[in-house]
């Protein structure tokens, strides 16, 4: 049979018209349920960082709300190391946050972002642990996680990593609750202040025996080894040292 | 309800005697991607079968008037409007396992038996028996996913469905993890195991050479 051309535009327009609708529909009903479980996922992470759920412990929403009642979301300023005033915090959208080329760094950070979202956990009014995101290269794959460091700014209370490709089994042992469980209690900071935390090759001992060392992750050298690179950069002068050094004065711990 | 004997074919065949993936050697990609374990495999597997039965049927309600110099690209947007919203669902719904599948479901659209139903049976068939086709398909597509992951999961996590079977040392058990099963060329393996088991049960599937 043939078909004229009319006929030809005229069906295809149909079908587009059709299935356009059908997709925008989809879209716009689900939305919101989407933007809900983005915002969970995120906040489970940083519950996970802070170790306020226990790894395996099955965390509904109600929990995390329950739980994020005394976790006070703020802005940061990464260039100034200031926090922003608290209007607007709502409307934050870290995805939108502008982006600065990184300087000199080994851990893979070409761009970072100016201002980023980062979580004080509240205890009868005073700030107990920060939980703060970091980024870098592992093996193959751009790492996203969350530090949480005590409010000494200087103990670590946990690592998480939400996002990671790294190998299977090898690299990705990074979400293991073994491994993470080692990090609590470990010190960012030397005496002198520089960022000293380093993930070693072969096993480091207690925290007391080796503050600053976290156990390797067998086979995965140059995952540990970003891991290393990361929070170096992160917890340096172009990362959170400046604000670190003013939360301390700051008294709010 | 009762089945004609040519629905039960379109029903049927594709799980053993036509199975897309191990007669036909099709859809491969996904099959190494998403089996690392099972709960991926079968939500990606459920996928599969809404996207296949779901685009067989509309395209085989509109093949007698579907233009055939634009057929192609007209199923195609059937098909892709199928997989966006079932990709839109799981990020609703199931939010976690949808991390896990990222881009492979969005990849359904590119997967051959998808395309390969809606050209080869649903622009010859009725809608009814198109539906039966599509759904037969994805459950072979199912089966080989689910068996495949079934292997590497257990073998290369100790678990099943996230359950510990067999626990690994990393969690203070015995079993030592075959990282291998964890990787995709382990796939590229057991689908060939499957497919010879496949070819010595019914030898009418091995090709002459």
């Amino acid at each position: 049979m043939q078909y004229s051309m009319k006929y030809i535009f005229g069906f295809a327009a149909a079908v587009c018209f059709v299935c356009s609708i059908l997709i925008s529909t989809a879209n716009v009903a689900l939305r919101e349920r989407q933007e809900v479980n983005k915002l969970l996922d995120k906040q489970k992470s940083v519950l996970q960082a802070a170790w306020l759920v226990q790894p395996g412990e099955k965390v509904d929403r109600a929990r995390v709300e329950e739980i994020f009642q005394n976790i006070r979301p703020r802005v940061l300023d990464v260039t100034t190391g200031q926090l922003l005033d608290a209007a607007g915090e709502d409307e934050f959208d870290e995805s939108k946050a502008p982006e600065m080329p990184a300087p000199d760094n080994n851990a893979g950070i070409r761009t970072m972002p100016e201002k980023v979202q980062i979580y004080e956990v509240m205890e009868d009014g005073r700030v107990t642990m920060l939980v703060l995101p970091i980024v870098g290269k592992g093996l193959w794959s751009t790492m996203k996680g969350f530090l949480a460091l005590d409010a000494d700014g200087r103990t670590i209370r946990g690592l998480t990593y939400y996002e990671q490709a790294e190998t299977p089994g090898l690299g990705g042992e990074v979400d293991n609750p073994r491994w993470k469980a080692l990090w609590p209690g470990r010190l960012a900071y030397d005496d002198a202040g520089k960022p000293a935390i380093q993930v070693i090759k072969g096993p480091a001992g207690t925290p007391e025996e080796a503050p600053y060392e976290v156990d390797g992750l067998s086979g995965a050298t140059l995952t540990s080894r970003g891991v290393t690179n990361m929070l170096q950069f992160w917890l340096g002068e172009n990362g959170y040292a400046p604000f670190l050094k003013s939360f301390g004065k700051s008294g709010r711990a | 309800m009762k089945l004609s004997r040519k629905e039960k074919e379109a029903l049927v065949d594709p799980l053993f005697n036509n199975n897309p993936i191990a007669l036909q050697v099709l859809g491969i990609c996904s099959a190494l991607a998403v089996t690392t374990n099972m709960a991926t495999a079968l939500v990606m597997s459920m996928a599969v079968v809404f996207v296949t039965a779901g685009s067989s049927t509309v395209v085989s309600f509109l093949r007698n008037n579907i233009p055939p110099n634009i057929r192609i690209i007209v199923q195609l947007s059937v098909i892709a409007s199928f997989v966006i919203l079932t990709d839109q669902i799981l990020k609703a719904y199931l939010f976690d396992i949808s991390k896990q599948l990222s881009v492979f479901v969005g990849l359904i659209i590119t997967n051959c038996i998808v395309m390969g139903r809606a050209e080869a049976y649903a622009m010859q068939n009725g809608p009814w028996l198109s539906f039966l086709d599509g759904v037969g398909n994805a459950l072979g597509y199912t089966l080989i996913l689910v068996a495949v992951g079934f292997f590497r999961e257990l073998f290369g996590a100790g678990s099943l469905f996230g359950f510990v079977i067999l626990r690994p040392v990393t969690a203070g058990g015995w079993y030592e993890p075959n990282g291998l099963m964890l990787l995709a060329p382990s796939a590229f393996f057991l689908i060939g195991v499957i497919i010879w088991v496949l070819r010595v049960w019914k030898p009418e599937q091995v090709e002459n050479s």
